[in-house]
C-alpha cells in the first residue's frame, strides 16, 4: 500500500524520487521492486503472523539484557494462569536447553531455539519453532528472546507484542542508552523490585523518564516474581491485550507491536536503478 | 552482529536484480540507515565487503547515508531534529511525538553494469 500511495515517503528519503523517476539522459530506468534491507525477514514474519492469527494465539516477544527475569517472569505468569490461558513458549539462547527445561517443568511446552553465535532471533528461526508446537492449544505464546538489548529490536518475528524488562540492577537510564530497544516496547515491564531497597540509585520515575524521551506513550509496570509483587497488573495487561486481541481477529484484523505498524510507513520506496555500461568499469 | 546477514540480504536482492534487468554485475549501491534502525553503517560497511565476495556484486561499492531523528510534534506540529535518546518536540517539550525520519533502512539506488551498449 505504502509504495501505492507514498505515505513511506519521509524527508529523508523524498529527494530519492527527484528528478521524476524516468528514462534520462543517464539511462536510469524506473523499476518497482521489494526491497528494504530486512525485507526478507519481514515477508517470513508476515506468514508467521498470519499462522499465529489463523490459531488466535497472541503472541508476544519478551526482550532484555540477560539476567533480567525473563524465565522467572514467565514461571510465575503460567503458575497464576494455569487452568485459564494455555500458554507456549520458545526459548532463545546461544546454548543450553535449561530455560525450556525451567518451562516444561511446569507442564507447558516449551521449544528451545539455540541460536550458536546468533544474538538474536529472527522471522526464520521462528517458523521453525512454531512447526514444533501445537499451536490449536494455545492461547498466548511467549518468545523469550536472547538476552540483548541491541540487535532483537530490529526483527519481526511475526508476533503481537513486545515486553521489555528493565531489572533494578541494571541502571535507570537503560532506555537512554538503547534508544532502539526501548522505542520497540509495548509495555515496560521493571523487574526485581523486591531488590529496589538494596539499590537507592535506580530510580523507577527516571527510568520512565527516561522513556518517555523516546515519544513513548507505553505503560510501564513494576514487578516482582519472586515475592509476586505486581504480577497481577502484568496478569491484568496480559488479558487486556488478549481481549483486544481476539476483538481484532473477529474483525479480520491483526494486532502488530507499535515500532513495526509504524515503521511500515517509512519503509521501502522503490530503489532507483541505473545501469553502467561495462566498458566503463574497468 | 547481525549486519552480516542484513548484507546477506542484500546480495540476495541484488542478485536477484541482476537477473531480472540481465546485467552482469553490481557497480555501486546506495543504502540509507538511519540511526534508529538498529543497524551501524560501519559495521554494514565492513560486512558488505566480507558478504560481496564471489557474488555479483564482487567489486560494488557500498555508500551509506546516516539519517539523523526528525519528529513531528503532535500536540504543537513543530518538526524537530532531536537526538536519537531525547525525541521530544524542541517548541513544546511534549513526548507525544511521531518519528518521520531516523529508523529507515532502504536501499535506495543500485547501479547495475550490463554487457551491452545503453540504447538511450
Amino acid at each position: 500500500m505504502c509504495n501505492t500511495c507514498g505515505c513511506n515517503l519521509s524527508d529523508g528519503n523524498r529527494h530519492l524520487l527527484s528528478p521524476p523517476l524516468n528514462r534520462g539522459a543517464s539511462g536510469s530506468t524506473p523499476e518497482k521492486i521489494l526491497n528494504g534491507l530486512l525485507e526478507h525477514n519481514d515477508r517470513q514474519a508476515r506468514i508467521n503472523r498470519a499462522r499465529l492469527d489463523a490459531q488466535g494465539v497472541l503472541t508476544i516477544n519478551l526482550m532484555s539484557s540477560p539476567g533480567s527475569g525473563k524465565t522467572s517472569l514467565l514461571e510465575a505468569t503460567i503458575r497464576v494462569l494455569e487452568g485459564r490461558l494455555r500458554i507456549g513458549v520458545i526459548e532463545g539462547d546461544l546454548e543450553t536447553e535449561n530455560d525450556a527445561d525451567r518451562i516444561r517443568a511446569l507442564g507447558v511446552p516449551a521449544h528451545q531455539i539455540t541460536t550458536g553465535t546468533a544474538c538474536h532471533l529472527d522471522a526464520h528461526l521462528i517458523h521453525g519453532a512454531l512447526d514444533q508446537l501445537d499451536l490449536a492449544q494455545l492461547d498466548i505464546l511467549f518468545i523469550e528472546n536472547v538476552g540483548n538489548l541491541v540487535c532483537p529490536a530490529s526483527f519481526d518475528l511475526g508476533h503481537h507484542r513486545n515486553v521489555i524488562l528493565l531489572s533494578v540492577t541494571e541502571g535507570d537510564d537503560k532506555p537512554a542508552k538503547y534508544p532502539v530497544m526501548f522505542r520497540a516496547a509495548d509495555l515496560m515491564l521493571i523487574s526485581k523490585t523486591d531488590l529496589l531497597p538494596y539499590l537507592p540509585e535506580f530510580s523507577p520515575d527516571r527510568a520512565e523518564r527516561c522513556l518517555r524521551h523516546l515519544a513513548s506513550m507505553v505503560p510501564t509496570l513494576h514487578l516482582s516474581a519472586r515475592s509476586g509483587a505486581g504480577v497481577a497488573d502484568w496478569i491484568e495487561w496480559l488479558a487486556a491485550e488478549r481481549d483486544g486481541y481476539c476483538e481484532l481477529l473477529n474483525r479480520h484484523q491483526t494486532l502488530t507491536p507499535r515500532v513495526e505498524s509504524e515503521g511500515r510507513k517509512l519503509h521501502a520506496p522503490s530503489p532507483r536503478i541505473t545501469f553502467r555500461p561495462l566498458a566503463s568499469t574497468s | 552482529m547481525h549486519e552480516l546477514s542484513l548484507c546477506q540480504n542484500l546480495i540476495d536482492q541484488l542478485t536477484d536484480l541482476t537477473n531480472t534487468h540481465h546485467a552482469v554485475a553490481v557497480a555501486r549501491v546506495e543504502v540509507q540507515v538511519g540511526v534508529l534502525s538498529g543497524v551501524e553503517a560501519q559495521l554494514l560497511q565492513s560486512a558488505f565487503t566480507l558478504a560481496r565476495a564471489g557474488t555479483v556484486a564482487d567489486a560494488a561499492e557500498l555508500i551509506t547515508e546516516v539519517t539523523t531523528p526528525r519528529v513531528s510534534c503532535r500536540w504543537c506540529g513543530a518538526e524537530s531534529d532531536t537526538p536519537p535518546n531525547n525525541l521530544c518536540c524542541l517548541a513544546c517539550d511534549s513526548f507525544d511525538t511521531q518519528l518521520i525520519r531516523g529508523h529507515e533502512l532502504i536501499l535506495a539506488r543500485v547501479e547495475l553494469v550490463k554487457n551491452e551498449p545503453l540504447t538511450l
